[in-house]
């Protein structure tokens, strides 16, 4: 086996490794350099717990569609690289939530509230946008106004949406007209809110605001095509049992959407679409709000009693599709418990980068000096072994944030600068197995070959270990312990690399020179240093 | 440096040998005493566990210069929002750092605007961390879960590689190295956060690096060994002992250099933090796991592996043959009184050692 080895091999392998690394890693248009944790540039990471409000186990849809409705708040602060994961399954799962940069303070609060879902009567409507007065007054399309009915009817007709005045536009105290917009009566200045809002530029439509069911509500259509003034909510999400897409059984235009109530649903649905299909449009309409936004407005054509509705409206798959999934999971059964909140500014997460940087710097430098010290040749051999890993680990760093987001926080640099010890730990063992093949009396030439036959056990077992608790903690953490382990197990699996490709191939390379074997004190693996005596020495 | 080496070389011959295996008692009452105090400041003090165990808020507040003034400036500023402060502390001169119970959302942003305004800094400069009642248990729910699977792991494979008796020696060795590590932490009142949490699981793994080295030796040495009569089981492990101290040294000194510098590095730059945490647990723990791969893991070992029937007969005919030869085997460390003991040359030893000034090197 030792007869067989070839040190240029291994090296050149290694050396192909790392070419393949490095240009991997600055593939051009991509990142190149690691991912920050948010801990080290700055931001918000709030950690949360999803639960069932009666303890029940949440399904993986459940978990999936709490994440997407999360998503889109988070999507919804405008902020680029924000990243919504989830970590673990069932009631363990941990949705985690990080916002790089500066952040306001009140994401917290937008996060973890169950996004909302009513249906409030339409006391008013208008275009979304101001309307020049000399314009004509445009009717809205027939054909895509929704409408609600019973789902006994085979064939719904839809009722025309109200043709809106256009209002002379009013200015308001723009402060008045974030969202939500909202009142327990429609005196007071309410009237000149809705004139002065306009859908285009309001931020009602980015959702993800909270709406008192309980009072009137300003808001948008989701696309801002028109505002509206909505009385209390008649219903809220948990009224509805079920809503499904679906085409009509007679065929018809579009997609429809069919809802099934509770049974406490079903009463008040029936109570207000009586009071509704008596109205005149468009007060004949209720508007689903989710999040505070106006997701659909149809108007009812009768009075549903039975608890079961379709609305209809010429919608395309993905319209019926995503109103139903709205309408089914909006008001979840699940309540988010916030385990945690960190926000760290920009500039805390610059100095504990640059402090993690010097003490990984720091410390390579002690183990540095300590190898070469002690160790002298070998010790650079050593040094030149560190360096390689280091730049494996680096460029892995690089490569995995682009690949599956592994993101560098300040516990996986600590991790990282542990693991400069216990990639030195590998040479030492190395080494001192050739020096105690020495000691025994061989020569340089065979110790570094039987030194390495018997360290390289000695690594693997003890690597091992090391890669078995990085793995434990990796698969049943969260957080940053996890970026610990990760960077722990990553590190551990580079050293064994090196110490097979790098270390042991330039030792065996070195021990051939005859500068190593001149028994210079200079080598680190003087015989006589040793405690070897040459013959000449015994007789003097 | 050149000291340690020629320790080495004579350690490895043989020369030079520290009896450790045969002083197991003395060792064994340092480490009970260490247990026994431990676990009395764990009942007695308990840990001071970080916020993130309790549950609650933490805000902290960069300063130029942070005094006794500052204190009460903080404690001030939180009291006007009319939440209670649990603590204020000052960490590394610049932060005052600032606990309190748990707060809603609105409240934390209620104290952090006040904090802020106060000292005089913009609000975002404020850290704040907020925990949840629930997260700290659940944090050491999932260590403890980790600690298990660990452990019933770890033992297969010590088993496997090596033999029962090295896994269940690896094992009291490792829950002496976190006993003592977490009765350090109740002794001395350092903070226990996530982060140290981390240390200490690293502690296992780092602690049994450190055995796993040494038995490693340990099992090359005692291979054959019930087929002669050289040495008992407890001779060999003690010389495998001493042949592994330089490089145990060496191992812990280059292990713990790094995690030193993030003391050093993190203290002076950062105050107290994750780093901190992290890398006193890891401090503490690397000191502690290569006391106990030294003088506890090995000398259990052999205690148990003395029991064994071979070994036993093993033992008598070393000590048989002893008597008829008092000579033989001397230089393997048969005799083991006080440490180091300097043996009469053996064989190999025969050299003439040249006087310091005319030896190479320095």
């Amino acid at each position: 086996m030792a007869k067989h080895y070839r040190p240029v091999r291994s090296l050149v392998t290694m050396a192909v490794i790392l070419v393949g690394l490095t240009i991997w890693a600055f593939i051009p248009g991509k990142d190149h350099a690691p991912k920050l944790g948010l801990d080290l540039r700055g931001g918000t990471q709030v950690i949360l717990s999803p639960k069932t409000g009666d303890g029940t186990a949440i399904t993986p849809e459940q978990l999936t569609q709490t994440v997407s409705i999360i998503r889109q708040r988070v999507d919804g602060f405008g902020v680029a690289e924000a990243q919504v994961t989830v970590q673990g399954s069932g009631s363990s799962a941990k949705i985690i939530v990080t916002i790089p940069g500066q952040t306001s303070r009140t994401i917290v609060d937008q996060l973890k509230t169950t996004a909302q879902l009513n249906f409030r009567p339409v006391v008013a409507v208008d275009y979304g946008s101001p309307i020049p007065t000399d314009s004509p007054t445009p009717t809205a399309s027939t054909s895509t106004s929704p409408a609600v009915s019973a789902s006994a009817t085979s064939s719904p007709t839809p009722t025309p949406s109200p043709t809106p005045k256009p209002s002379p536009s009013v200015s308001v105290d723009p402060a008045l007209l974030a969202p939500p917009i909202q009142a327990t009566d429609l005196s007071g200045n309410f009237p000149e809110l809705f004139a002065a809002l306009d859908c285009a530029t309001s931020k009602i439509v980015d959702g993800g605001v909270v709406d008192d069911p309980k009072k009137y509500l300003i808001s948008c259509e989701k696309n801002g095509s028109y505002k509206y003034v909505l009385a209390p909510a008649d219903l809220v999400g948990t009224d509805i049992q079920s809503a499904t897409a679906g085409l009509p059984p007679q065929g018809g235009a579009g997609w429809q959407v069919e809802l099934k109530m509770t049974t406490e649903g079903a009463k008040k649905f029936a109570t207000s679409t009586q009071t509704l299909s008596a109205a005149t449009a468009p007060q004949n309409q209720f508007a689903i709000v989710l999040d505070g936004v106006v997701v659909s407005a149809p108007a009812v054509n009768e009075p549903i009693l039975g608890g079961s509705a379709v609305i209809t409206g010429s919608f395309t798959v993905d319209e019926a599709k995503a109103l139903a999934q709205v309408l089914k999971y909006g008001a979840l059964p699940i309540g988010l418990d916030v385990d945690e909140v960190q926000q760290i500014s920009p500039t805390l997460g610059a100095d504990q980068l640059r402090a993690g940087l010097i003490a990984g710097g720091f410390g390579l430098l002690l183990v540095i000096l300590y190898l070469l010290l002690y160790y002298r040749a070998l010790g650079i051999v050593a040094v030149f072994s560190l360096m390689v890993a280091a730049a494996n680990t680096y460029l892995m760093f690089i490569i995995l944030g682009r690949g599956i987001g592994f993101t560098l926080t300040l516990a996986g640099i600590a991790g990282a600068i542990v693991a400069i010890g216990i990639t030195a730990d590998s040479f030492i063992i190395y080494f001192e197995r050739i020096r105690d093949e020495i000691r025994e009396g061989k020569r340089l030439r065979t110790s570094v070959d039987t030194g390495w036959t018997r360290a390289r056990r000695t690594i693997l077992a003890a690597d091992f270990v090391s890669i078995l608790a990085a793995t434990v903690l990796y698969f049943l953490s969260v957080g940053s312990v996890r970026g610990f382990a990760f960077t722990l197990g990553l590190t551990t699996l580079v050293d064994v690399l090196v110490a097979f490709l790098f270390t042991r191939a330039v030792v065996t390379r070195i021990a051939n020179s005859n500068w190593m074997n001149s028994g210079s004190a200079m080598t680190g693996v003087c015989p006589e240093r040793l405690g070897v005596a040459k013959a000449s020495e015994v007789t003097q | 440096m050149a000291g340690l080496g020629t320790l080495g070389n004579r350690l490895y011959s043989g020369e030079v040998s520290y009896n450790i295996v045969g002083r197991r008692k003395l060792w064994y009452s340092v480490s009970a005493v260490l247990l026994i105090l431990s676990i009395a400041t764990l009942g007695i003090r308990g840990l001071n566990l970080g916020i993130e165990f309790k549950g609650g808020a933490e805000f902290s507040v960069p300063v130029a210069t942070a005094t006794d003034a500052s204190i009460v400036q903080a404690r001030t500023a939180v009291t006007s929002t009319g939440n209670t402060v649990s603590s204020v502390t000052i960490v590394g001169g610049s932060t005052v750092r600032v606990q309190t119970a748990a707060l809603t959302s609105e409240e934390s942003n209620k104290v952090s605007a006040e904090l802020a305004k106060s000292f005089g800094v913009s609000e975002s400069e404020v850290k704040v961390q907020l925990v949840g009642p629930t997260w700290g248990s659940e944090v050491s729910k999932n260590a403890a879960r980790a600690l298990v699977v660990f452990l019933i792991l770890v033992a297969l494979f010590l088993a496997m590689y090596f033999e029962w008796p090295m896994a269940i020696a690896g094992l009291v060795a490792l829950g002496h190295d976190v006993l003592i590590t977490v009765g350090i932490y109740a002794l001395s009142g350092f903070e226990v956060t996530p982060a140290s949490v981390i240390g200490f699981l690293t502690i296992l793994g780092y602690s049994l690096y450190d055995t796993v080295v040494v038995f490693d030796k340990v099992k090359e040495n005692t291979k054959g060994i019930t087929s002669g009569s050289r040495m008992t089981y407890s001779e060999a492990a003690n010389l495998a002992l001493n042949q592994t101290l330089v490089r145990s040294i060496n191992t812990s000194t280059v292990a713990l250099l790094p995690v030193l510098s993030i003391l050093v590095v993190g203290v002076s730059l950062l105050g107290a933090g994750t780093l901190n945490d992290l890398a006193l647990a890891l401090f503490v723990g690397m000191l502690v796991g290569t006391y106990s791969s030294i003088f506890v893991a090995t000398p259990i070992l052999a205690q148990i592996k003395e029991r064994q029937p071979e070994n036993i007969a093993l033992a008598k005919r070393v000590t048989a043959k002893r008597k008829n030869s008092p000579e033989a085997g001397d230089n393997l460390g048969a005799v083991l009184v006080g440490a180091p003991i300097v043996h009469a040359a053996g064989p190999r030893q025969q050299r003439v050692k040249k006087p310091r000034s005319r030896r190479s090197g320095k």
